[in-house]
C-alpha cells in the first residue's frame, strides 16, 4: 500500500507516493539522500534522527512518511546556508563542540526549535530542553557553552532562530 | 632529524593552539561520510540471523524458504566456508566467521541473508528454520568456573596473528588466558601490617555505546576484497581477511570513513569477516549494518569479579596488595587477553610496594563476547585499589590526599617488573584535583568527596608510518593511519606536520585511511595515535622540511646555518623563496611534489606484554557527591580533572575529550549495566532501558587542569590523553560516595544498592555529625 503526499522539504514541494509503512528516515536517507539525519537507537531515545517538522524536533525513525502530507520539514540540509546554522555553527567550533559528529546535525535541529524562546536562557532549562539527544563523545558541556554562547548572542536574534 | 627541527627558530604555529577542527564544518552540515552513507553500484543489504540459545548443537538450518523469497540473492550458512580455514581473532584465533555445528551465546551468527532491500533481508529471516540441541550452558562466571562447568571451547589453543601473548599453555576450562606478576616477599608484608582491607567486588558488563552501530560493506570480487567499513584498526581488518580468504595482503582494501565514535567497539575485527562471506556468496557488494541490540552482542566491556588484599602500617606505609580477578571475556576472546593484563597491570596502582601479588583470569562464557572499551582494565581496578586506599586511610584516621603523597611513586619508580617506569609527576597531579575540588572544606551530611589516582598502560604497540606530500601550491597532504573515531585526530595530524613546516594548518590536509594507499599503522587505540602516529608524521614532515633546506642552500647559496624557516618560505642572505618557488626550482616546472616518510618502531620488543608499555596513561581525577538516603539516588555535583599530556598539541581537544571521557565514567559509576539472564540473554538491549548520561546528568561544576611537564614519548613531548579520566572517575565517585558514608563494592551505584546498602546496616542519620556513618 501506498499514498501520495505533498510536502514541504528544506523549502521545496515534494508531490509523490510514499510506501504507507515507510519510515521518515528511511524516505530522508533512501529515497532523497539526505544522509545528515543519522540513524542510532530505532526506539526514539537517542535524537539524532531529529528533523523538524512543521518546526518542532520528531524523532524520524518513528514516524511515517506517509504522515508528513501537507506539513513542512527541515533537516540539517535544509539549515546549512542559513544565518542561523552559521551562528551556531561557529559556536560549535569555537567551543570544540564537535566530535565524532554523528548525533551533530541533530543537536543543531533540536536548537533551532526553541532558540528563540527565552524562557530557555539557562543552563538549567537548555539542559531539560536538549534531553532527547544523546552524546556519547563530548560529555555535553562543549554543546551546552556553544548553546549558551548563542543564547546570550545578539547576532543570534538578528539570524531568527525562531520557528 | 631532530637537529633539523630545532634549527630554524620560528614561533608556534599550530601545535599547542585550539584550531579549530577540521572536519568541524562538514559534520555540522550533514556532509561527512560515514559507512553507512555509501552506495557502491549493485549493493545488497545484509539481515543476520543469530542464535536464539547460549550454548546449543545446531542440528539443522533450512535455508530453501528465504532463498526462494523474492528479491533475495544469498543466503550464507557455516556450509559455505567449508574450502577455508574459517577461525579468527586477533589474539586467540578461536571465533567461527558464522556458527558451525554449534553455536556459544545468545546472538551468534547463524546465516545471513543478501537481498535487493533491507525490507526483504529482514523478512527473509523468519523463512530460515534452525532445528537446535540445547546443551547445559555456562553463561555465568560462577558456573563457567564451577568444577565440571559445560566448556564453552574444547580442542586446542590457537594464537591469533596479532595474539602477543608469549607462549600460549594447554586449555584448561574455561579459561581463556591468565596474567599475572609478583614481586617482595608478601607474607611477610602482611604479617607487619597494622591495617588489612579485604573485600570482594564486582564490576559491570557495559556497553560502548558509539552512536554509529557497526556498519560494514564488502565486496568480494575475483581475487580482490574491497571493505569499507566503520573500523578503528584498518591495517589489522585488512590482515585478518587476507588471512581468512587466503587472498595476498595487498588485494584486501580497507577504507574507512568517517567513525561516529568507536571508544575500542570497532577495534580489531568486528564485521567485517562475515560481510565479506556473503558478498563472497552473492556476488555483489553487500552491507551489513547492525542495530543496536546487534552491536551490544558485537562488543561489550568485560564483566568482572574480583578479591583484593591491602596491607599498610600503622605509620599509613602501603606495605602489601593481593588481587586475585577474573575477567568475563564471553564466547570468544577478542581482546580479553589483553584487557586481563591491562587490569592486572592496574592492579597495584601507582605506589611503592613492598610486595605484590596479582593474579588475572579471563574466562569464556556463554555470553556475548567482551573487548576493548576506553580505559579498559585501569577502569575494571582502580575503583576498587583506591577504595582501599581511602579506608586505610579512614581505619588509620590520616587524610585521604596525605596517605597518596607519602606513598606514591616518584619518577622513574617501578610499576610492574620488567615494564617502562613511571613517566609523570603523580603527586603533582593528586595535588591539582585536590586543590580544585577545595579538598579540605567541611561538607555538609549526605555530601561526601573522593578523588582517585592510577595508571593506564598506554600505545598498544608502537609500529606507525606516515608520509607527507607537499604540491606545487605548497599546500601539504598527510597520509597517516590513525582513524578518525571523534576525538580529533585529522586535526592533531595536521597541526603536527604544519608545525613542523611553519605552515598554518589550514594549508594541510588529513584523509581517512585507503589501505591501497595510506602508509601501515598497527591501530588507532590505548592513546597511541598522537604519541606514535603522530611521532611518523613529525619525522616525514621534518623529511620534507630537509629537501626544502638543501633546494634552498644550493639556489640561494646560503649556507644551512644562515636560513630561516617562516611562514612558508625559506629565506637567507637577503633573498627568500617560496615553497612554491622551491618546488618550481627543484623540478624544472610547476609541477612535483615532496614526499617524505616517517617510521616508529619499538626498539627490539618482542610484541609481548613485557615490552612497554610507550607511556603510562594518568588517570587523576576527583568528585564531590551527595546521597539521598530515602531514595539512594546519586548525584555528582563537581569533577575535576588532570590531563597529563606531556604536551596539549591542541588543548582545547584535550579537555573536551577529558569531558567526554568524564561523563562515560559517570555513566559505568552510577547506572550503565548490561544485565543478563542466567541463561545469558541480554535482558536491556535497547536504549529504552540501556541507559547512557544525557544532558541532565551533567554535573553542575567541570574542571580540567592540563599538565604539561613535555614528558611524553611523542612529537613536542606528547603524550596520549582522553582515557584517563573514565578509569578516575568510577574510582573518585566510589570513594566520594564512601566520605558519604556508604561504602560500595558492587557497581554501578544504582539507588536501588545504595538504598539496600544503607538500610542493610543503619538507620538512617538523623543528627548534623558528619562522622556518623551507615555502616
Amino acid at each position: 500500500m501506498s499514498t501520495v503526499i505533498t510536502a514541504t522539504i528544506n523549502g521545496r514541494t515534494f508531490k509523490g507516493e510514499v510506501e504507507d509503512n515507510e519510515l521518515l528516515i528511511d524516505f530522508l536517507r533512501d529515497d532523497l539522500g539526505l544522509n545528515g539525519t543519522r540513524q542510532s537507537c530505532e526506539v526514539e531515545v537517542c535524537g539524532s534522527c531529529t528533523v523538524l517538522v512543521d518546526g518542532l524536533p520528531v524523532s524520524s525513525c518513528c514516524y511515517l512518511a506517509c504522515d508528513l502530507d501537507g506539513k513542512v520539514v527541515e533537516t540539517i540540509e535544509g539549515l546549512v546556508g542559513t544565518a542561523f546554522h552559521e551562528v551556531l555553527g561557529d559556536a560549535f567550533v569555537r567551543h570544540g563542540a564537535v566530535q565524532c559528529g554523528y548525533c551533530t546535525p541533530a543537536m543543531v535541529l533540536t536548537a533551532k526549535s526553541f532558540l528563540d524562546d527565552e524562557r530557555l536562557a539557562d543552563e538549567e532549562s537548555l539542559k531539560r530542553a536538549m534531553r532527547g539527544n544523546l552524546c556519547r563523545c563530548t560529555g555535553y558541556r562543549a554543546i551546552l557553552d556553544a548553546l549558551m554562547d548563542v543564547m546570550g548572542s545578539e547576532r543570534a536574534a538578528e539570524a531568527g532562530s525562531g520557528r | 632529524m631532530t637537529q633539523l627541527l630545532e634549527h630554524p627558530a620560528k614561533s608556534s604555529t599550530a601545535v599547542g593552539l585550539d584550531v579549530d577542527r577540521v572536519d568541524a564544518r562538514d559534520k555540522l552540515a550533514g556532509r561527512a561520510e560515514y559507512t553507512g552513507d555509501l552506495h557502491p553500484p549493485s549493493m545488497l543489504y545484509g539481515a543476520v540471523l543469530r542464535s536464539q540459545f547460549a550454548h546449543a548443537e545446531i542440528e539443522s538450518i533450512d535455508t530453501s524458504g528465504a532463498e526462494a523469497t523474492d528479491g533475495v540473492i544469498a543466503v550464507l550458512t557455516g556450509d559455505d566456508l567449508t574450502d577455508l580455514d574459517p577461525y579468527y581473532g586477533h589474539a586467540l584465533r578461536d571465533r567461527p566467521i558464522i556458527a558451525i555445528d554449534k553455536v556459544r551465546f545468545v546472538g551468534e551468527p547463524i546465516a545471513v541473508v543478501a537481498a535487493k532491500s533491507q525490507t526483504i533481508a529482514d523478512a527473509a529471516l523468519s523463512a530460515i528454520d534452525v532445528s537446535y540441541r540445547v546443551l547445559p550452558n555456562a553463561a555465568t562466571l560462577d558456573r563457567a568456573l564451577a568444577p565440571g562447568a559445560p566448556l564453552v571451547h574444547e580442542g586446542p589453543v590457537r594464537p591469533g596473528l596479532a595474539h602477543g601473548l608469549g607462549k600460549l599453555p594447554e586449555r584448561e576450562g574455561n579459561i581463556c588466558y591468565r596474567y599475572g606478576f609478583s614481586f617482595g616477599d608478601v607474607d611477610a608484608a602482611f604479617a607487619r601490617a597494622a591495617v588489612v582491607v579485604d573485600d570482594e567486588y564486582v564490576f559491570p558488563a557495559v556497553y560502548q555505546y558509539s552512536m554509529e552501530t557497526h556498519t560494514t560493506i564488502a565486496h568480494h570480487r575475483g581475487r580482490e576484497i574491497t571493505v569499507w567499513s566503520s573500523c578503528q584498526h584498518p591495517f589489522l581488518v585488512r590482515q585478518e581477511i587476507s588471512e581468512l580468504f587466503e587472498v595476498p595482503l595487498d588485494d584486501v582494501r580497507v577504507i574507512v570513513p568517517y567513525l561516529g565514535g568507536g571508544f575500542g567497539s570497532k577495534s580489531y575485527t568486528k564485521m567485517e569477516p562475515l560481510t565479506v562471506a556473503i558478498s563472497r556468496k552473492a556476488g555483489l557488494p553487500v552491507r551489513i549494518m547492525n542495530r543496536v541490540d546487534e552491536s551490544m552482542v558485537t562488543t561489550r566491556r568485560h564483566n568482572m569479579k574480583c578479591r583484593m588484599r591491602t596491607a599498610a602500617s600503622a605509620e599509613g606505609q602501603l606495605l602489601g596488595r593481593v588481587v586475585e580477578m577474573w575477567l568475563d571475556t564471553g564466547a570468544y576472546a577478542d581482546n580479553g587477553p589483553r584487557v586481563t593484563a591491562t587490569a592486572g597491570d592496574a592492579a597495584p596502582g601507582p605506589y611503592r610496594w613492598e610486595a605484590v601479588d596479582v593474579k588475572a583470569q579471563c574466562v569464556y562464557t556463554n555470553t556475548s563476547p567482551a573487548g576493548s572499551y576506553r580505559a579498559f582494565g585501569a577502569t575494571h581496578l582502580q575503583w576498587i585499589g583506591e577504595s582501599q586506599v581511602d579506608e586505610v586511610a579512614r581505619r588509620l584516621g590520616l587524610d585521604r590526599v596525605e596517605i597518596r603523597r607519602a606513598n606514591l611513586l616518584a619518577r622513574g619508580g617501578q610499576v610492574r617488573p620488567g615494564a617502562k617506569g613511571l613517566d609523570a609527576d603523580l603527586v603533582g597531579d593528586v595535588d591539582k584535583v585536590a586543590a580544585a575540588l577545595d579538598w579540605s572544606s567541611p561538607r555538609p551530611l549526605h555530601r561526601g568527596v573522593g578523588l582517585a589516582v592510577g595508571l593506564l598502560a598506554a600505545g598498544a604497540h608502537p609500529v606507525s608510518m606516515a608520509t607527507v606530500r607537499l604540491g606545487a601550491d605548497g599546500g601539504v597532504s598527510v597520509l597517516v593511519g590513525t582513524t578518525e573515531l571523534g576525538q580529533g585526530a585529522r586535526t592533531v595530524m595536521g597541526q603536527i606536520a604544519a608545525e613542523v613546516l611553519g605552515l598554518p594548518p589550514s594549508r594541510v590536509v588529513v584523509r581517512g585511511t585507503d589501505t591501497s594507499y595510506t602508509p601501515y599503522d598497527r591501530s588507532t587505540g590505548a592513546s597511541r595515535s598522537t604519541t606514535v602516529a603522530g611521532k611518523a608524521v613529525e619525522e616525514a614532515a621534518a623529511q620534507v622540511l630537509e629537501e626544502l633546506i638543501e633546494t634552498a642552500e644550493a639556489t640561494l647559496g646560503v649556507a644551512r646555518d644562515e636560513l630561516v624557516v617562516s611562514e612558508g618560505r625559506i629565506s637567507g642572505g637577503g633573498a627568500a623563496m617560496t615553497y612554491e618557488e622551491l618546488i618550481e626550482r627543484r623540478f624544472g616546472l610547476k609541477g612535483g611534489e615532496l614526499i617524505g616518510h616517517g617510521h616508529v618502531g619499538p626498539r627490539g620488543g618482542s610484541g609481548g606484554f613485557a615490552d612497554g608499555p610507550v607511556f603510562w596513561e594518568v588517570c587523576v581525577g576527583g568528585a564531590e557527591v551527595e546521597v539521598d538516603p530515602e531514595t539512594g539516588i546519586v548525584t555528582v555535583l563537581s569533577v575535576s580533572t588532570v590531563a597529563d599530556v606531556g604536551k596539549a598539541i591542541n588543548p582545547l581537544l584535550v579537555r573536551r575529550q577529558d569531558e567526554g571521557a568524564v561523563m562515560q565514567g559517570l555513566g559505568n559509576a552510577l547506572f550503565e549495566e548490561m544485565r543478563f539472564s542466567d541463561d545469558g540473554l541480554l535482558l536491556n538491549d535497547t536504549l529504552l532501558d540501556y541507559r547512557i548520561p544525557s544532558f541532565e546528568d551533567l554535573p553542575a561544576s567541570m574542571s580540567c587542569t592540563i599538565v604539561e611537564n613535555e614528558d611524553g614519548p611523542g612529537p613536542f613531548g606528547a603524550k596520549g590523553c582522553g582515557e584517563g579520566a573514565l578509569a578516575a572517575l568510577p574510582a573518585a565517585i566510589v570513594n566520594a560516595l564512601a566520605d558519604a558514608g556508604v561504602q560500595m563494592t558492587e557497581l554501578p551505584l544504582t539507588p536501588e544498592r545504595v538504598w539496600e546498602k544503607i538500610h542493610s546496616q543503619h538507620e538512617i542519620p538523623k543528627n548534623d555529625s558528619k562522622e556518623e556513618r551507615y555502616q
